[in-house]
């Protein structure tokens, strides 16, 4: 599996990490709802298809980014970045055309 | 014996002979020779002994898919069993065993199970054994009394005990075109990819590339096939962007284009080079893939279909062509389709006689009959074998006119004498790892066999893989994928002229002769045509409940000649097509893969070490390193003589009386700044970090959001937006991504930066009541009294020139001080601070007097903090902020999490003055001989030089409550059983005067 980091470009999924559901709303911090706190912690939609995910680029620049995964092809249709402020500036890796492969 | 070597031809090497032993017999061979073939060559058709039966087999295939002639191959000691014969090289000094046998290959007892053949049949181990009620030993009991038996008596290879002494390698490729399979389709895909500017990775599981064209006897260009393959290979060698890996299984097909492959780089040498592995394993990245694999023929099922001598028409064939090996003089064929009339062809070149060719078929083309008149054969259509004889190798068939309505046979039999049969169900294309790539294979009714879908994105096929069994055919859809892949476009090609047999594979739709005896479908596993019915009968309809109950298909081959056959015959007992019963999914490994290349370089030397900046010094001040996590850790600075207690309650001792030093460079340190630094850590610690004043540290626990403890340390207040968090070592990096998730994804608004820090400071723990006197002798530019360094004060001075952050702060218990320098600077200090100790006999100590110290003390580790205790079982509820929302805080309080039957921290002190061990229970009444009634366990244990007395913290059910009372450890696996006294884990010091100063 390739994730296309926004900032490094695609790398292969052992530099990532898997950092739980992109579709979890954290109550605000002082809420006391505990199914609004329970739904956060704990309920997924383990859905087989299209998945939010957010993911860290935890052997490259660390950054959190948001994936949508695929959970049957394991096919990645997006990736952003988490904090949307940022711009990140896509690097392309250049081939070396003519290696040996 | 007599050999079968035929005066010519064939792609061996026949000026070189190599010696080889199979079952302790020497044999020769020559260089090209698989196992199968010399052995065959030499006149064996005996290898080994079948999975349930112990019927005799010899050799079906020539290839990856041989389910019969399994053997082990040994080097030395080391035995790798159930490799395929078809799929070993031979080299002089090869040893080789058959399997399965006792005493020998010839005169195996197991055979007797023969005779009882009809009671073992599909699911004989579940309903005889797991069933029924036998005297005392019944349903499970029972077998796992017979296991024992059955074990030794059914299985194929042993499995060795010798360590393997060989290498294994991992390699990363990148390419733009993978090509798997080097027949005349991959090569073209190969040139067309390679001649458009592509990088281009060439696997082939043989060890010469150029597949069928090595052994199909065609002419290709007005050159035999293999010279045209030749050719066509040496003009890939020509690319620099091309890589051909001979040798290579590419076994599986994983996610976004991955694929893996095992190449068997060192197995047909006498001896690995020094610089090679044995195996490599290939992790190849591919834009996309051309999957140019052919197909592999099948078996037809009849009565005595696996006697030795037995043979795939196509095996033969290659045998004749590529080993210069007959299978045998005088050989019946026995087929459904065109095929095989080519590969009797080709064996009466080779010089052995075709006397009959069975065909089930009512009635063959006019080009059959010439090939039939031109053999000499006597061409019987319509019927079918219904019978082998022979015992240890074939010595005749009987066959009868076929009904092809019913299945069956009847009428007349005849007797025919032959000493080979070469066998053709029909052609399978080998789509596994399309399959595995999660394509759909579709049915085709004229081939009979499963097709792939229409090629997605990802591959391309080409070649009998797509079901194109001509090489004419196979050139152009290889020109054709190399091209697809490739972007289109390309020069034009001229394909060349392509001389073959007449013939058509299609094939008849019967793929089973009924008839009495047996007929063995999956020749590996002894799965019969009779078992698969009996399945059926006994309800079992779906494919996958049927494979799994009758085994079939689940041998090493994988099922390879057994899978459509075994569908065709599952469809006709359920009166259904076979696209109507369907297909399983092909998984990894499409062929067995060796431990060792899964295992390459993940172990061992490759794991990274990490060393403090004071390691040289420990080593060379006799410390025993210990491993933690990735750490190395002094455990003790062991004087001569000493034993392990011993160590560490000296080094408790001289720290308690009068100075200790420590390695903390370990702990986990993250630099958290920025204006809104303080209130991030109020978010993330339980306890408030805003109000604390600049040049001081506090302890803090942090939890995770289910209300779970998670983590604790000390975070240091450098600057108003400057703080030093330490994490325990263990949770360092966990702590870290714990803190930028938050950051990124739940508080972007937040300006704080975290910074791991861990490498960049060297760290020393010094402690003891002449601690501090040590420090005022070495440091400069900053007191240290009461007044300068309070508790929880932190300074910045020098030691010996070199700047130092002092922060006085203690886990031992003691007046302590952590001393923290730049890691480069690491060895000076702490050398500077030890001679400074010189006057008071400072001593380094290790992990386990830092335990035996925080035991003492009831401070709480990972053995506590364990992933499901809260921050109130370790009786840190007062660090529980009420003024402000926390990460935890609201979970929390959930009624599972307050309950008063919780774990709690407590303290235990053996009363029996033995030592205790971590994980030993501890239970209310002691039962030593059944042991149960547990109240909790011990975390962590020593003996207390200030008690004088072996201790222990524990988690126990209503800790608290529990105080002063008497109960039991009960250790059974260690045989560790004794009286016990619960009390407060604040074992030493409770108030904490010393510290405190």
């Amino acid at each position: 599996m390739l994730i296309t980091c926004p900032y490094c470009g695609a790398r292969d999924v052992s530099e990532f990490t898997y950092q739980g559901d992109g579709n979890r709303q954290r109550p605000a911090p002082n809420s006391q709802d505990l199914d609004a706190w329970n739904d956060y912690v704990y309920d997924r939609l383990n859905p087989a298809g299209d998945h939010n995910e957010i993911w860290q680029h935890s052997g490259g620049c660390r950054t959190h980014i948001r994936v949508v995964r695929n959970t049957l092809t394991h096919e990645i249709s997006a990736v952003q970045p988490v904090r949307p402020e940022t711009k990140p500036s896509p690097v392309k890796p250049a081939g070396r055309r003519g290696a040996r492969p | 014996m007599t050999s079968r070597r035929t005066e010519t031809g064939g792609r061996i090497d026949r000026f070189r002979t190599i010696r080889f032993t199979f079952d302790g017999a020497s044999y020769t061979g020559h260089p090209g020779d698989t196992l199968a073939s010399a052995l065959l060559a030499s006149g064996v058709s005996l290898f080994g002994r079948s999975f349930k039966y112990h019927r005799p087999r010899g050799v079906l295939t020539a290839g990856v898919d041989e389910p019969n002639a399994l053997v082990t191959v040994l080097r030395g000691d080391v035995r790798e069993p159930n490799v395929p014969a078809t799929m070993v090289e031979i080299h002089d000094g090869l040893v080789a065993e058959s399997q399965n046998r006792f005493p020998s290959l010839s005169w195996d007892i197991g055979a007797l199970n023969q005779l009882a053949g009809k009671l073992i049949s599909a699911g004989f181990y579940y309903k005889t054994f797991m069933g029924p009620v036998i005297g005392p030993l019944q349903g499970t009991r029972f077998w796992m009394f017979c296991e024992h038996f059955i074990r030794r008596a059914a299985g194929l290879g042993r499995a060795g005990k010798a360590p393997d002494t060989a290498r294994y390698e991992n390699m990363n490729a990148f390419c733009d075109v993978l090509v798997v399979g080097s027949g005349p389709a991959g090569l073209m895909a190969a040139r067309t990819a390679a001649e458009a500017g592509k990088r281009v990775i060439l696997a082939e599981l043989d060890p010469v590339l150029g597949g069928s064209a090595n052994w199909s006897g065609e002419t290709i260009g007005e050159v035999p096939a293999a010279d045209w393959a030749a050719e066509a290979i040496r003009d890939l060698q020509e690319f620099d962007s091309v890589r051909l890996l001979p040798r290579t299984t590419v076994w599986g097909y994983y996610d976004g284009n991955s694929l893996v492959a095992l190449e068997r780089v060192g197995d047909h040498k006498e001896r690995f080079a020094t610089d090679e592995p044995r195996h490599r394993q290939w992790t190849i990245r591919a834009g996309s893939v051309v999957l140019a694999t052919g197909a592999l023929e099948r078996p037809l099922v009849f009565p005595g279909n696996d006697r030795p001598g037995v043979m795939l028409a196509s095996a033969a064939k290659r045998y004749a062509n590529e080993f210069g090996v007959l299978p045998g003089d005088k050989v019946a064929v026995f087929t459904n389709n065109d095929t095989a009339y080519g590969a009797a062809l080709a064996l009466k070149n080779a010089g052995a006689r075709t006397v009959l060719i069975v065909d089930v078929r009512a009635d063959v083309s006019a080009d059959m009959r010439a090939i039939a008149n031109e053999l000499e054969a006597e061409l019987l259509t319509g019927h079918a074998v219904v019978a082998t004889e022979g015992g240890k190798a074939l010595s005749g068939v009987t066959v009868q006119p076929f009904q092809a309505a019913t299945g069956t046979a009847s009428g007349e039999a005849r007797n025919i004498h032959a000493d080979g049969l070469l066998v053709s169900g029909g052609w399978s294309p080998a789509i596994h790892l399309a399959s595995q790539a999660g394509a759909r294979p579709e049915w085709d009714d004229g081939l009979q066999a499963f097709l792939p879908p229409q090629p997605t994105r990802k591959w391309t096929g080409a070649g009998a893989f797509n079901g194109a069994f001509s090489t004419a055919e196979s050139i152009a859809q290889g020109v054709a994928a190399g091209m697809a892949v490739s972007g289109g476009g390309g020069q034009r090609f001229e394909p060349p002229a392509v001389v073959t047999v007449a013939g058509d594979p299609k094939p008849a739709p019967v793929l089973e002769i009924r008839a009495d005896g047996k007929s063995f479908v999956d020749f590996q596993h002894d799965v019969t045509a009779d078992d698969v019915r009996l399945a059926h009968r006994e309800g079992f309809v779906s494919v996958e409940h049927l494979k799994r109950y009758t085994t079939l298909g689940m041998a090493t081959d994988q099922g390879k000649t057994s899978n459509v056959p075994g569908l065709a015959i599952m469809a006709a007992a359920l009166g259904k097509s076979i696209p109507e019963v369907g297909t399983t999914r092909f998984r990894p490994p499409f062929a067995g893969v060796s431990l060792g290349s899964l295992a390459a370089e993940r172990f061992g030397d490759l794991r990274p070490e990490r060393l403090t900046p004071m390691h040289d010094w420990h080593v060379e001040h006799g410390a025993t390193m210990y491993s933690a996590g990735l750490w190395h850790r002094p455990q003790i600075y062991g004087d001569p003589g000493e034993t392990i207690e011993q160590a560490y309650v000296r080094e408790t001792r001289a720290t308690r009386g009068s100075a200790g030093i420590v390695d903390v460079s370990t702990l986990g340190k993250i630099a958290v700044q920025g204006p809104d630094a303080a209130e991030f850590l109020d978010r993330v610690y339980t306890n408030m970090f805003s109000t604390l004043p600049v040049g001081k540290a506090r302890y803090g626990l942090m939890l995770r959001e289910d209300g779970i403890a998670f983590d604790d340390g000390t975070t240091w207040r450098l600057g108003e937006r400057d703080f030093l968090m330490t994490t325990t070592t263990a949770n360092a990096g966990k702590v870290m991504q714990h803190l930028e998730y938050f950051l990124d994804v739940i508080w972007p608004d937040l300006k704080v930066a975290v910074t791991s820090v861990t490498d960049q400071w060297a760290g020393a723990a010094i402690g003891g009541p002449n601690a501090r006197k040590i420090l005022q002798s070495v440091v400069t530019g900053t007191p240290v009294d009461d007044t300068a360094l309070p508790f929880m004060g932190i300074v910045h001075g020098e030691i010996d020139g070199v700047p130092v952050m002092i922060c006085r702060l203690s886990f031992s218990g003691e007046m302590a001080f952590e001393v923290y320098c730049g890691a480069d600077w690491g060895t000076h200090v702490w050398e500077a601070l030890m001679q400074a100790g010189k006057p008071y006999g400072l001593v380094p100590y290790g992990l386990e007097a830092l335990g035996t110290m925080r035991i003492e003390k009831g401070h709480v580790t990972g053995a506590e903090i364990d992933g499901r205790t809260t921050a109130r079982d370790l009786h840190l509820g007062w660090m529980l902020s009420k003024k402000k929302p926390f990460i935890g805080s609201a979970m929390m309080d959930r009624e599972g999490l307050i309950a008063s039957d919780r774990l709690q921290l407590v303290g235990i002190v053996a009363l029996d003055n033995r030592p205790l061990s971590g994980g030993a229970h501890i239970v209310e009444e002691l039962h030593e001989g059944n042991p149960h009634g547990s109240i909790g366990y011990l975390t962590a244990c020593c003996y207390s030089p200030s008690l004088g007395k072996y201790i222990a913290l524990a988690l126990l059910e209503g800790g608290k409550a529990r105080h002063g009372k008497r109960a039991f450890v009960s250790d059974p696996l260690r045989k560790r059983f004794g009286p016990v006294e619960i009390v407060s884990h604040h074992f030493f010091d409770p108030e904490g005067t010393r510290m405190h100063g």
